[in-house]
């Protein structure tokens, strides 16, 4: 088992995975990413910073994440053994967290005192007004339209917590227009901002830096498992968006060549349609936000939409990383439609009790597949990334289990009441620094909560959705 | 385009030797930026050949991209325009040939790195020499990651701007320098593109970095490289008040709004408004 292979892929740091990585940005964030370059390898080499982290995380963030085993959930896998690492029970609901933490901290060794993110699920610019909120730094979250009307709820998190979200309304409106803006924000104000960048993509040292912060999410798995089976795994499969889960968990595994890993990409209604997010199994290589890696684009080197019914997911590029794992090929990266995502979704509620986040029910589903095709003495670990709070308004629409009347009611009754209590509350904090963002959170979410009426009565004319 | 033919290689700069000229007979250079496909494509070829008419030594043509991270509102809504209107790539190469029938000013494509990847490196360079082009600024490509386009610009003789910010490091500086043909595109203040109120300081103190770091003095010899500053720029009088101290002023949302605005006529109005900064 413990084949001992002449180099480490592990110890792999960049700037470039092979052909894959580099840093292709503007002249003017030169200067910031070498500050953070070097910042952060002091903070590596500092054990008051990996001490700092660990307490954040033993306290704050919940760590060790535990792991669970899925039997009911391993028979629609051809019986074998899942077990899911469960990511979803850290604090803020997903694994963002453990990237996020890490560079606040390091923001804080920056002297930086604001904090910027994109985010496409939200779970990312939840995290990162978390540890805005937990370190007095003020914060401000990129999101696309289109993802902040599928992931309202998101949202109204990130305002609760005292950051501005602003609505990306430029290109496509999605994941990769929110990265842009949050680039341009950056470049304005990088005297006193740091952007906490969501996944390993971007310039280096991100892949890198990102990547380092989520590996424990495979090291605290491989001791897990060992411990639990007294072998290592089979096979660690994971959802892959930009690809943080999944090389968080893929790395401790990297130089176990008998372990096998699977990236599931986003397929959307399907990889022989237009309308998918699978960049490694339909894209090639180009340059996007700041580093070569695989991407969805057209003849020109235009980025191409891509689709999902996980935002955290729609993304048309993927972190350089993944792109050299799978060019060498380590790692293996197939497609997940939304239909099959959504059934194995439903078949973790309902087998185990579990409400997976729609991202990471395409890492299910491929452990579904898999499963079938390694037979039941396969022991299969899965990177359950988030919890599906978020998308619970989602998958209900999708299953046909929401009561659409009654839920557009509430919506607006609750939005109308949090209206109301954020401008009270900011009548008595007048100094509170974020006054004005909530006031007009309070303002959009009501304007937000009558246009969902409109169009969930739409929706309740013509029956549910799919 | 026609890739077949092995290019000249040229050994004179045009964009310095216009700079140059600029600076003799001038406070200095007056450099246009508009992009290719916007409001189509015709029009956007009548408005450079306007800028040039008016008092424009150098143009600047953008190259709409899907993700312009560096570009503020006026721009991208422009390029976003372009793009929805079906721009592609070979368009710029037809944009540039057809301007440099018509006027004699040599122009630069700015464009992001991805385009000229997926084009192919080197057959953009020789596809860029064939349609008369002069060379290229590239927005998100630095010299330390730059290998393959400086080999390929040295090769063609094509030049090349980078970019010099006020958080750039003097090492980082002096990499531009060595590296630009042309000149080296001073970013006058930490942000996208837009007209501002006033040009930064910083500006003034970066050129004096420049200098300080191999930038030649006064107006520069045709084979070496000026200083012209750029983002925020929109009046004549920013424009001569950066000729001070540059080698050329740069503006770029002010004219795409005047062409947004009025059309040809009104870019060509505002082109001589701003031409009228660089009388000595
Ligand atoms: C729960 C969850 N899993 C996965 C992802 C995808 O990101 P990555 O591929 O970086 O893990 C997201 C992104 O929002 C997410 O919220």
């Amino acid at each position: 088992m413990s084949t001992e292979s002449a180099t480490h892929l592990r110890d792999e740091s960049g700037p470039f995975f092979g052909e894959f990585g580099g840093r292709f940005m503007p002249e003017s964030l030169i200067a910031a990413l070498d500050e953070i370059s070097a910042v952060y390898e002091e903070a590596k080499a500092d054990p008051t910073f990996a001490a700092e982290l660990a307490e954040l995380h033993r306290t704050y963030t919940g760590r060790p994440s535990i792991i669970t085993e899925a039997p009911r959930f391993g028979e629609y896998a051809g019986g074998a053994r899942i077990i899911l690492k469960r990511e979803d029970l850290n604090h803020t609901g997903s694994h963002k967290i453990n990237n996020v933490l890490g560079q606040a901290l390091l923001a804080r060794r920056l002297g930086k005192t604001r904090l910027i993110a994109e985010t496409g699920a939200g779970q990312h610019g939840v995290a990162t007004a978390t540890a805005a909120a937990l370190f007095g730094m003020s914060c401000v979250v990129y999101m696309g339209e289109v993802d902040t009307e599928r992931q309202a709820l998101n949202v109204a998190r990130m305002r609760l917590l005292g950051a501005e979200v602003i609505s990306v309304t430029t290109g496509t409106r999605t994941l990769k227009d929110a990265l842009n803006e949050a680039f341009r924000d950056w470049v304005a104000n990088v005297s006193d901002t740091h952007y906490v960048l969501g996944t390993v993509a971007g310039p280096h040292p991100f892949p890198v830096m990102v990547r380092d912060f989520h590996k424990i999410i495979g090291e605290e798995a491989r001791a897990q498992v060992l411990e639990l089976t007294g072998a290592l795994p089979d096979a660690v499969v994971a959802c892959v968006g930009g690809g943080s889960n999944a090389i968080g968990i893929f790395h401790a595994f990297l130089d176990d060549p008998d372990v096998r890993l699977y990236g599931y990409e986003a397929a959307g209604d399907g990889v022989e349609t237009l309308r998918h997010a699978a960049t490694i199994t339909k894209g090639r290589p180009g340059v996007l936000h700041g580093s070569r890696s695989f991407m969805l684009q057209d003849a020109d080197g235009q980025t191409l939409d891509s689709h999902s019914i996980s935002a955290g997911l729609d993304y048309p590029g993927v972190g350089p990383e993944h792109a050299w794992l799978s060019s060498i090929g380590r790692a293996t990266y197939l497609p997940i439609t939304d239909a099959e995502a959504m059934n194995a979704f439903r078949i973790l509620c309902q087998t185990e009790g579990i409400i997976p986040a729609i991202e990471s029910a395409h890492a299910l589903a491929g452990a579904i597949e898999l499963g079938r095709e390694l037979g039941p003495d396969a022991t299969i670990l899965v990177s359950l990334s988030g919890r599906g709070d978020k998308d619970v308004e989602t998958a209900g629409r999708y299953f046909g289990v929401l009561d659409e009347a009654a839920l557009a009611a509430s919506a607006l009754e609750q939005n109308a009441l949090d209206a109301n209590e954020l401008t009270d509350g900011e009548a008595e904090a007048g100094e509170l620094d974020h006054d004005a963002a909530l006031t007009a959170a309070a303002r959009q979410a009501l304007d937000e909560a009558s246009s969902r009426v409109d169009d969930l009565s739409a929706a309740t004319g013509n029956g549910v959705e799919r | 385009m026609s890739a077949q033919s092995t290019p000249t290689f040229r050994a004179v700069s045009p964009v310095g030797t216009a700079i140059q000229r600029a600076n003799s007979a001038r406070k200095g250079a007056l450099i246009g930026y508009l992009p290719v496909g916007f409001p189509n494509l015709a029009e956007s070829i009548d408005a450079a050949v306007a800028l040039v008419e008016n008092g424009v030594d150098i143009l600047e043509l953008g190259l709409p991209y899907s993700d312009p991270v560096m570009d503020g509102p006026v721009i991208q809504k422009a390029t976003q325009t372009s793009l929805d209107n079906g721009f592609r790539l070979s368009d710029a190469f037809t944009a540039v040939e057809a301007i440099r029938a018509r006027v004699d000013a040599p122009i630069l494509l700015m464009t992001y790195y991805n385009p000229v990847v997926q084009y192919g490196i080197d057959r953009f360079a020789d596809d860029l020499v064939s349609a008369g082009g002069a060379g290229l600024i590239t927005p998100d490509l630095t010299v330390d990651s730059g290998a393959h386009w400086i080999a390929a610009s040295d090769r063609t003789g094509l030049d090349r701007v980078f970019l010099a910010a006020p958080t750039s490091t003097d090492e980082r500086l002096r990499l531009a320098v060595d590296n630009s043909r042309g000149f080296v595109y001073v970013v006058s203040t930490m942000g996208v593109t837009g007209a501002r109120g006033d040009v930064d300081a910083a500006a003034r103190t970066l050129v004096e970095r420049l200098r300080a770091n191999g930038l030649a003095e006064g107006s520069p010899a045709a084979s070496t490289t000026g200083a012209c500053v750029g983002i925020g720029i929109s009046t004549g009088d920013q424009v001569a008040e950066v000729l001070e101290y540059a080698d050329g002023a740069i503006v770029g949302s002010a004219l795409v709004r005047a062409l947004a605005d009025g059309g040809v006529s009104e870019v060509a109005r505002v082109a001589a408004g701003l031409a009228v900064g660089t009388a000595r």
